[in-house]
């Protein structure tokens, strides 16, 4: 069986798979990385979505042997070691931006991915069309495109932090 | 997904014995086709050969009059690459317009122009820019590479290195999008350049095609309403359950028009 | 009344607790749960539509690698299971009761539908158990595809079961006819409206998926899954398939990715992993693909119906007589019967006061995927009914359609109010929500919009849709006297534990909507202490008393209202403790957040004091109350809650490619009261992305052959971020009078309200041409044949007018 060596997270891996297991099945069962999930097959959710090598691409579309030598970072890797989340994390727990959570792993690595992408800044029509690759059923994306600005802003400088709302 | 074996050859002359030695071998490239169709298990090649670690197949570079581009450029690549935002924008806009962020970064020309998928975008990109298909053995017209729904001209075991797409004047893509699967329902690209003025339509018929009638019209007055009035024929046109034949007919005429508008 | 309102209490827009396990990827649904020595489930699926089985030849599978056991229909009837049973019986017109074939967990002589069970292969792997299930061989003979009713019940169907003759489930009715009869024949003018509510796939993200273990020391079996109601799985999965004791029976339901109705419903691969896991001793999961969720999730609506209106020559209903067939698909599910009937006929008069009525709802079998309850289950198909006639009414009668609204709408006034069609309704305010949207909308400066579009070469159009709904499911003696076989109360049962912290447990389920916030919002109020002090236990049943999980709006409104009758028993016990404490009188024990006084004193004990004293009895009333301080507690509802309101939206139609846009959509909804505006807000955007999905591009079709065409989201479109506007939502509240909270429920009303309003929006945006009625889901094909007068619509049904 083919050996791979993926980078996840930080932390060196080498597995044994089938060359016909997908990186998303490496990274949940034999990684027992279970952040990442599955909810189509057809490439088109976006639950699954990681970052290989900086760009978010769909861990059930790719083998996990078109990924040996890459870096690959799940939504379990965003937090940092303190427990601080990510500005994304932090803005979608903020404007809640998930209800089920089943498709959040997935539309939180996509939304840092189009945030790193245009460094510019995005309107909400460019968030909406960003999102493309991510299919939420529970929320109706409202709260998701008003999270993802946020934290656009935050991430770019543009606002410290997250504002922490007075409930 | 049956299980295959695994090649990731580092050079072109490798890929392609690879592929000669096994009929039933099938190259990746991007994946974003072929994956989906192996989970379903509508396919069984034997092995998989990864092309990702060819160098010579990707990147971009101008060779005379024309924007050479590797086989396995990815979509991202070809919608951010300054040279082609700078020949031939509507390349790049249409580049950044398939699938979805996730497709972009995985995706590439040369899959996507050997698969010939009928709702595919680069397809019609490439037959109305006149693009030439370098292979592995030969050089290939567009006009003869597009042979059918997923068929080629490429042979059993040719493999495609770059896309030379001719400059053109102008060029212009509008599509409208299957609400549902968001390929191309029905798409026009359109392009004025060395091989006069070119029309390809992606998604309303079984294979891409040429529209004769709507060149004819823009060779003689390149606008919108050159090509607004030209009703394309709803005869042998794909009709499922989004859109007739009829109504893909009539998108073509819409699509046309709005190409034009933006080249 | 000196009233503040707590921080963390009720009203506030608490960040939700479940979050940070969302958001760091540890959340745990059922797929991502492994135990040792699992195998792994495959499902093999019928390919037909109808068709006799004449063989299964199972043995090259059993010997292909990793194989550890093939079962079929042979093997679950030689172990004596059940089938798969339905919650509701509904009795028709004549008091003839429902016709309720088997349906068994494996397909047995015949497959029904396109994706039935026909055999189940469990392997070390799930990828060697799907190998192994491409070798059996089946041997069928194909029978006539059921795929439309239209087809089921022509004269000389075949029948899909042969104990249900005609293909006819029921036929059933509701209301006066003579009186409704003799409203239509003083009317001054009789509307007629015809429409289909389209079929909709639910679609959670999360798969479906089951873990079946078996411990042979205890005999206990388990069950995870993915499962809105894990108590009434135990109990139809329990006594009527595997024939397992409820103590032998745990049933765990842990985090689950959005359900929307689709997993209420017992569905037989429950059964078997269970019953698998049992027989070869070692766990056998089983998840869904998503090509198997659009073949066997229970889908959604799909009711043809006929509507009249009659009306007097102001425009005031007289009488309505609606008549509609209700797609069962192949086999009933928990609680399909009901929802053509007692979710949506007993909605008839809507926020009118029509004063007759009559509804008759014709129940077919069909050779598709059973048809069950999906988001607003009922309400939707009637809502979408009502509002889309009275626009057609207003038409017809040159009536504003605000006008009309306002001259039927029920008053504050009347309430209660008795509607010709069984329900009471207790409270609203029509009104006040239709001018809070209104006023959020901008009606007034709408023309003006439509103007500038039109010089942009679009069509823009405006839609309203006035509604209520009935939720908060159910009092037990009425829904037991209209056929359920459950009853519908809550339960929840509370724990102070020593040191004062606690744990509620709640039989309702929480799969995105936040419970774990909010009723600790509640508990933290009502008895005083810090929100982090609360944890709510959910989706267990061997830690939760008992409970009828979540739907129908019901978890707050039944749910809630059973933490609150909880903890007055709490504090009635805490009371004996701090009077025992504080040498007072019970009856001088004041109680007020967290703090037990002795009236008109500064003697006071803190629930802290008291549940130690509970717990370490050294000074306690040991003689006439027993040490501890948990109470449980029943609640059954009095009525359903009605939450109703009012949606407006706003589209624009590019004329050249029938593409609708939503430009703008407001909705004001009464849910009764809030207790975390954040959630309820999040609740109602959610629900109205799915009502303007089911309204503009989803839909679920079979062709002839009973093929599902729609089988995957290349061809069923879901609603994506660009499909959508930023909603505009707020709230208007009356209270629910006769629950404890005063909630109603907010689950489902986008849903529910939302599909007219974007229709009679679309209509508006083609008023000039002529067009009186676009069906759902109106694709840019059907806008685009509508306007060109072409044909290509017929692919889907009914096209416009």
């Amino acid at each position: 069986m083919p050996q791979v060596t993926l980078t996840v997270n930080g932390k060196s891996h080498s597995i044994e798979v089938e060359a016909r297991t997908l990186l998303v099945e490496a990274l949940r069962e034999t990684l027992r990385l279970t952040g990442t999930h599955v909810g189509c097959d057809t490439s088109q959710c976006g639950a699954c979505v990681v970052h290989l090598n900086g760009d978010s691409v769909k861990s059930c579309t790719i083998l996990a042997v078109q990924a040996d030598g890459g870096a690959v970072t799940t939504i379990e890797g965003l937090a940092a070691e303190d427990g601080t989340l990510h500005p994304m994390q932090e803005a979608f727990r903020e404007h809640h931006a998930l209800q089920c959570g089943f498709c959040t792993p997935g539309m939180v690595m996509s939304a840092i991915d189009l945030v790193n992408k245009h460094p510019q800044g995005l309107s909400e029509a460019e968030i909406r069309e960003g999102l493309e690759g991510n299919i939420c059923r529970c929320t109706g994306y409202h709260n998701i495109v008003k999270a993802i600005a946020a934290a656009a802003d935050v991430m770019q400088g543009r606002s410290p932090e997250v504002a922490h709302a007075a409930e | 997904m049956y299980d295959f074996a695994y090649h990731k050859p580092s050079s072109i002359a490798d890929a392609v014995k690879l592929l000669s030695e096994d009929p039933d071998a099938k190259p990746i490239s991007g994946g974003m086709t072929l994956l989906p169709a192996l989970k379903h298990r509508l396919n069984r090649p034997t092995a998989l050969i990864d092309l990702s670690a060819i160098a010579e197949l990707r990147g971009v570079k101008q060779e005379g009059g024309a924007l050479v581009i590797g086989a396995m450029t990815k979509h991202v690549e070809v919608a951010t690459n300054p040279l082609v935002l700078g020949a031939i924008p509507a390349l790049a806009k249409m580049a950044a317009s398939i699938g979805d962020t996730q497709v972009r970064n995985r995706g590439t020309l040369g899959g996507s122009l050997a698969n010939n998928d009928p709702a595919a975008d680069y397809p019609a990109a490439a037959l109305a820019l006149g693009a030439s298909f370098i292979t592995d053995r030969r050089s290939i017209p567009a006009d003869d590479f597009f042979q059918g729904m997923f068929t080629t001209a490429l042979e059993p075991g040719e493999l495609l290195i770059a896309v030379s797409f001719p400059i053109p004047e102008k060029a212009g893509y509008a599509k409208l999008r299957n609400p549902a699967s968001r390929y191309a329902m029905a798409g026009v690209f359109v392009a004025k350049g060395g091989q006069g003025v070119r029309v390809a339509v992606n998604g309303a018929g079984p294979c891409v095609f040429r529209q004769p009638e709507m060149e004819a019209a823009l060779a003689a007055n390149w606008s919108p309403e050159a090509v607004a009035g030209i009703h394309q024929s709803p005869d042998d046109l794909n009709s499922d359950i989004h859109g007739s034949a009829e109504y893909r007919a009539h998108l073509v005429t819409v699509m046309a028009k709005r190409a034009v508008a933006a080249a | 009344m000196n009233v503040t309102i707590p921080f963390e209490g009720i009203g506030a827009s608490v960040k939700r607790k479940e979050d940070l396990r969302f958001l760091s990827g540890r959340g745990q649904y059922t797929d991502d749960m492994n135990r040792p020595g699992q195998l792994h489930a495959w499902i093999l699926r019928s390919p037909h539509a109808h068709a006799r089985i004449d063989g299964i030849d199972t043995a090259a599978a059993a010997a292909m690698p990793g194989v550890a056991a093939i079962y079929t229909a042979r093997d679950i009837e030689a172990a004596g299971l059940g089938g798969i049973p339905c919650g509701w019986q509904v009795t028709g017109k004549g008091g003839k009761v429902m016709a309720e074939p088997m349906h068994p967990v494996l397909a047995s002589g015949k497959v029904r539908h396109v994706g039935d069970p026909v055999a189940v292969v469990i392997a070390a792997s799930r990828a060697e158990a799907r190998d192994a299930a491409e070798a059996i061989e089946v041997a069928y003979t194909p029978l006539p595809a059921l795929s439309t009713m239209a087809a089921a019940l022509a004269p000389g169907a075949v029948a899909l079961h042969e104990d249900a003759p005609g293909n006819l489930c029921f036929d059933w009715e509701i209301g006066d006819a003579a009186a409704t009869d003799a409203a239509f024949a003083r009317a001054h003018r009789v509307v007629r409206f015809e429409t289909t509510n389209n079929r909709l796939v639910p679609n959670a993200m999360e798969p479906r998926a089951a873990l079946g273990d078996y411990d042979p020391n205890s005999g206990e079996h388990t069950l995870i899954t993915t499962s809105q109601n894990p108590h009434v799985i135990r109990l139809l999965m329990g006594a009527f398939v595997l024939k397992v004791p409820e103590h032998k029976l745990r049933v765990v339901a842990p985090d689950v990715g959005g359900g929307f109705g689709s997993k209420i419903y017992h569905y037989a691969e429950e059964a078997i992993v269970t019953w698998a896991a049992a027989r070869l001793k070692r766990p056998v999961k089983w998840t869904a693909e998503r090509s198997e969720s659009f073949l066997s999730d229970a889908h959604g609506r799909d009711h043809v119906t006929t509507a009249e209106l009659a009306l007097d020559k102001d425009g005031v209903f007289l009488g309505l007589r609606v008549a509609t067939l209700a797609n069962m698909g192949a086999y009933l599910s928990t609680f399909a019967p009901a929802v053509p009937t007692y979710l949506s006929a007993t909605l008839l008069a809507g926020v009118y006061r029509t004063p007759a009525i009559h509804g008759q709802v014709k129940a077919v079998f069909t050779s598709t995927v059973p048809v069950d309850a999906y988001r607003g289950a009922g309400r939707p198909e009637t809502t979408y009914l009502l509002e889309r006639l009275v626009d057609v009414a207003a038409k017809e009668m040159g009536l504003d359609r605000l006008e009309i609204r306002r001259r039927n709408f029920i008053r504050p006034d009347q309430f209660p109010y008795q509607t010709p069609v069984a329900l009471q309704y207790d409270s609203g305010d029509y009104e006040a929500t239709l001018k809070g949207a209104a006023e959020a909308a901008d009606l007034a400066g709408f023309e003006a919009r439509r103007a500038a579009a039109r010089a942009r070469g679009r069509l823009r159009g405006i839609g309203i849709s006035t509604y209520l709904e009935a939720c908060g499911i159910a009092p037990s003696k009425l829904v037991g006297s209209l056929g359920a076989r459950a009853g519908l109360y809550e339960v929840a049962n509370i724990r102070v534990h020593p040191t004062g912290s606690i744990s509620v447990f709640t039989g309702t389920h929480s799969h995105g909507q936040g419970h774990e916030t909010t009723f600790a919002q509640l508990v933290s109020e009502q008895l005083g202490v810090p929100l982090s002090q609360v944890e709510i236990v959910h989706g267990d049943t061997s830690k939760i008393p008992f409970g009828m999980g979540t739907y129908g709006s019901r978890s707050l409104a039944v749910g809630g209202a059973a933490m609150v009758k909880a903890m007055d028993k709490i504090i009635a016990k805490g009371r004996k403790i701090a009077a025992h404490l504080m040498e007072a009188a019970v009856e001088d024990i004041e109680f007020d957040r967290g703090t037990f006084r002795v009236a008109g004193t500064d003697r006071t004990r803190t629930l802290t004091d008291i549940s130690m004293a509970a717990y370490v009895p050294h000074n306690y009333p040991i003689d006439e109350i027993e040490p501890g301080l948990e109470e449980t507690a029943f609640y059954d509802p009095k009525n359903f809650t009605y939450p109703g309101g009012c949606h407006i939206c706003e589209v624009e139609i590019d004329p050249e490619t029938g593409e609708v846009e939503v430009v703008a959509f407001t909705a004001c909804d009464d849910v009764g009261r809030v207790i975390n505006p954040m959630i309820v807000e999040g609740q109602i955007q959610g629900g109205l992305a799915q009502g303007i999905g089911q309204a503009l591009i989803e839909h679920t079709a079979y062709d002839a052959d009973g093929q599902l065409l729609t089988a995957s989201f290349n061809d069923y479109a879901m609603p994506r971020a660009s499909d959508l506007p930023s909603f505009a939502v707020s709230t208007a509240t009356t209270l629910c009078t006769h629950n404890p909270l005063g909630v109603k429920g907010c689950g489902e009303v986008g849903a529910i309200g939302s599909p007219p309003a974007v229709i009679n929006a679309v209509v508006d945006a083609l008023r000039d041409y002529g067009v009186t009625h676009v069906e759902m889901p109106a694709t840019p094909l059907k806008i685009w044949s509508i306007i060109h007068g072409k044909s290509g619509a017929e692919s889907l049904p009914a096209a416009a007018e």
